[in-house]
């Protein structure tokens, strides 16, 4: 936390809910009075591609963009881009990651192939890596569209904003009749520790 | 009340409260949500509308202005280009009631085709430029700019970026104002642009110019801040922020008008300053202009104009000017190698069967701009050009014309793009006696930049039912004299009919008749395949076609190829693959 402001890279691909992720953090941090802004390239991610989504929020915030070496914390969605992200993290930094891999269809040219032993690489480079399985646990609650705020609950215990902001944004922003199921998923990423 | 709102949403909402009344957009990335938020929350106010192209998007958005409403037309950067021709003389008959377009930039390109500055259009036309550095001026800054139209009688540039546009911040909103504007005054010598007027006019740019440069001068839109007096620091739009986030303690004079300049004030700044910096993203437009003015000043020597800035290059930079010591830079922590993820055309995407069939035919593809350019990536590789919008017919005419290569060209143009810019090019073809092949693959929709309505689809941005062009009317009406149309999914009736339609001697067109699977909505198909995994013999045909449903199974054949994997709930049962599997392993789930 480099001048007081917090750096959140949440990153996944396209359709995963990372957009939605990122805009409830933004939103806690402004229910706190805190000053906050967020970035992400738009374009194809529908199409396969991509996802980041930069949250800064802190006294002051100038750049939307988390510079290389200085996010707190790397919140993947998919286990091979939290990989890819990794040297953004700052030395210390945590990694919370969604233990799901989606092997793009670029494998079947045989050019590339997705990344062996992702897990420990990220372990080796990162003490503080927490991988969980938000699909099962989504699943086990009955929705799998529930991981993004799965993850959010993980995520909560790695920066210090209110539990009860949490739970209001949550409430606020999800999609129409799943507050409540919302809720309880993120109380469920939340008792991870 | 604070509000969490991206640039275009700030703009959007800008545009509203400011007493906006008429916004016309063609869609691009990354401007399309300014259209989109306006027609969303504000239409019972401000007319909102998809127009068939940019130039046409500006013209509207003229006549609005000569008619008395506060106008606006977005567009992306190279939008900019196809407006080009009434902006330029625009800047002559000055407006009606406020009008301001909207450029977005994209530098680094993030999703288009070049990186260009478009500031320099504000000094080509002789028009004030506006530069917002986050949300929250976006949203004012439409004060400004209609009220610099109005009070200099021009038309103002306002200059998005990506990170503008696509970066969330809190704003301050507030409540509507209306202004009263008079309708359409007949005033010859202004609004007709005939020599002996223009020229009268002209003079008057002249004059304007002089008097917003003196504007520039004392308007807050341009701030300076002081600091510690070694660095002094002009930069505007976001490469301000990164300055500020690398160089809190330096003085700053940040530009909100970008252009023109207020030389008096960058003098006087430059004189308090030791050593003078010039931060700005792409071309060095400032820069030059300053130091045209005799000001020595540093910029892009440290801060390239190659990629948009950030945090990390502007430090960079600093570093390299031996203003920050090396350890102002965190340790550069090693990359990991993760292979890419291309953008791919979606599974059931009706391109694909056209790409498939044309790779078969071994024709060279001129491409356009749109979801089928993703044919031009492995593994599909159909894809031979593309420049610029309309741009595929002329250019398989241009290749025929040149008589030079033995292979035929085709075009292949998505129905945005053709009712963009693709009915002049085709009437050319027939005009000229070309004999190529016009492929429209008509997915009903803008589908590349998210899903946009257009003249063909029957329905406006405000959600009102609306009278469609008929591509294939309109093909003939041009005077092409062979229309036919094609199912994509159809592999062989498609290869037989693309075949005959190449070999033809005289100009054709082909429409395809399968819409888009994503948008408007995503399409649920009844039925799925599956890859018998006995049957199966690993060749790797269905991985040519580039579905994203299909991937290598854990399974292997005795040379340890991967057989194939089909993901049922990508599957949208479009059949390509079980088309190209001549071993019958592809079959259909029964149910
Ligand atoms: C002058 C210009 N305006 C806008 C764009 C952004 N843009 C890229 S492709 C596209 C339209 C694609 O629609 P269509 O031709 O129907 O193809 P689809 O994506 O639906 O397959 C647009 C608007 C651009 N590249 N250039
Ligand atoms: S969005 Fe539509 S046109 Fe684009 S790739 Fe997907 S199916 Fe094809
Ligand atoms: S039928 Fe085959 S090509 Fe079509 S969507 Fe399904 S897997 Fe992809």
């Amino acid at each position: 936390m480099k001048n007081g402001t917090t750096n959140v890279l949440i990153v996944g691909v396209g359709g995963q809910g990372v957009l939605l992720a990122s805009e409830m953090l933004c939103e806690v941090a402004k229910v706190l009075g805190l000053d906050t802004k967020k970035s992400e390239v738009h374009g194809m991610s529908q199409r396969g591609g991509v996802v980041t989504s930069h949250v800064r929020f802190g006294k002051k915030v100038y750049s939307p963009l988390i510079a290389e070496g200085e996010a707190d914390v790397i919140l993947g969605f998919e286990i091979a881009e939290a990989l890819r992200w990794v040297h953004y993290l700052r030395p210390g930094g945590t990694i919370i990651v969604n233990e799901q891999k989606m092997i793009p269809p670029i494998t079947t040219t045989g050019k590339f192939s997705y990344p062996e032993k992702v897990e420990e690489t990220i372990q080796k480079r990162v003490p503080k890596t927490t991988i969980i399985d938000a699909y099962a646990i989504a699943q086990k609650l009955g929705n799998t569209r529930l991981v993004n705020t799965i993850l959010l609950g993980v995520l909560s215990n790695a920066i210090d904003l209110e539990e009860e902001k949490w739970l209001q944004v949550i409430e606020r922003m999800a999609p129409k009749g799943t507050g409540e199921i919302n809720k309880k998923a993120f109380l469920e990423g939340r008792a991870i520790k | 009340m604070e509000m969490l709102l991206s640039g275009n949403e700030a703009v959007a909402r800008g545009m509203y409260e400011h007493g906006g009344e008429f916004a016309s957009a063609y869609p691009g990335t990354p401007s399309t949500e300014i259209l989109q938020t306006i027609a969303r929350f504000f239409k019972a106010d401000v007319y909102a509308e998809w127009s068939i192209n940019e130039k046409v998007a500006l013209e509207a958005a003229v006549g609005a202005s000569y008619g008395g409403a506060r106008s606006l037309a977005a567009m992306k950067h190279v939008g900019v280009n196809v407006a080009a021709d009434p902006l330029m003389t625009l800047s002559y008959t000055g407006v009606g009631a406020g009008l301001i377009l909207v450029s977005a930039d994209d530098p680094s390109l993030h999703s288009s085709q070049n990186e260009q500055d478009n500031r320099c259009y504000g000094k080509f036309a002789s028009i004030p430029v506006l530069e917002p550095a986050n949300s929250q001026e976006s949203l004012d800054m439409m004060k400004d700019a209609f009220e610099m139209s109005e009070k200099f009688d021009t038309p103002v540039l306002f200059r998005m970026t990506t990170r503008i546009s696509h970066s969330k911040g809190l704003v301050k909103i507030g409540e509507r104002r209306v202004n009263d504007h008079a309708g359409f005054e007949k005033n010859i010598a202004k609004y007709v642009m005939v020599p002996s007027n223009a020229s009268v006019r002209h003079k008057i740019v002249i004059e304007r110019l002089e008097a917003l440069k003196a504007f520039a001068e004392t308007t807050p839109l341009n701030k300076v801040e002081m600091g510690d007096r070694t660095i002094g620091i002009i930069t505007g739009s976001v490469a301000y922020q990164y300055a500020k986030e690398v160089m809190p303690g330096a003085s700053f004079l940040k530009l909100g008008l970008g252009y023109p300049l207020p030389m008096k004030k960058i003098t006087d700044f430059a004189r308090q300053v030791e050593r003078l910096f010039v931060v700005e993203e792409l071309e060095p437009f400032y820069e030059e202009q300053i130091l045209a003015a005799g000001i020595p000043c540093e910029g892009k020597k440290w801060f390239s104009n190659f990629m948009e800035l950030n945090v990390e290059r502007v430090r960079e930079g600093f570093i390299a000017a031996g203003v920050l010591p090396k350890s102002a830079a965190p340790a550069k922590q090693a990359e990991e190698k993760v292979l890419p993820r291309p953008p791919v055309l979606c599974p059931g995407c009706p391109h694909r069967g056209v790409s498939m069939a044309l790779k078969k035919i071994g024709v060279i593809v001129t491409g356009d701009i749109g979801c089928y350019t993703l044919s031009a990536l492995p593994p599909l590789e159909t894809v031979d050009t593309c420049l610029c919008m309309g741009a595929s017919i002329s250019h398989a005419f241009g290749i025929e014309k040149a008589k030079k290569t033995k292979k035929k060209a085709v075009a292949m143009i998505g129905d945005s793009t053709f009712l963009h810019s693709g009915i002049t090019a085709l009437a050319n073809v027939v005009y000229n006696r070309g004999t190529q092949l016009t492929i429209i693959v008509d997915n009903r929709i803008t589908a590349m930049t998210g899903g946009q309505d257009h003249p063909g689809t029957s329905k406006t941005l405000m959600g009102e039912k609306t009278n469609a062009v008929d591509l294939e009317a309109i093909c003939r009406a041009v005077g092409v004299e062979h229309v036919r149309k094609i199912d994509p999914y159809d592999q062989e009736e498609t290869i037989k009919i693309l075949k005959e339609e190449v070999d033809r001697p005289a100009a054709s067109v082909v429409i395809t008749t399968r819409p888009c699977m994503l948008f408007p909505s995503k399409i649920k198909t009844e039925r799925i395949f599956h890859v018998v995994l006995e049957k199966c013999t690993a060749c790797g045909a269905c991985f040519r076609i580039g579905c994203p449903a299909i991937s290598a199974a854990e399974e292997k054949n005795e040379k340890g190829r991967p057989k194939a994997l089909i993901d049922p709930e990508l599957c949208t049962g479009c059949s390509l693959c079980f088309q190209v599997c001549s071993s019958e392993a592809i079959e259909e789930v029964e149910n």
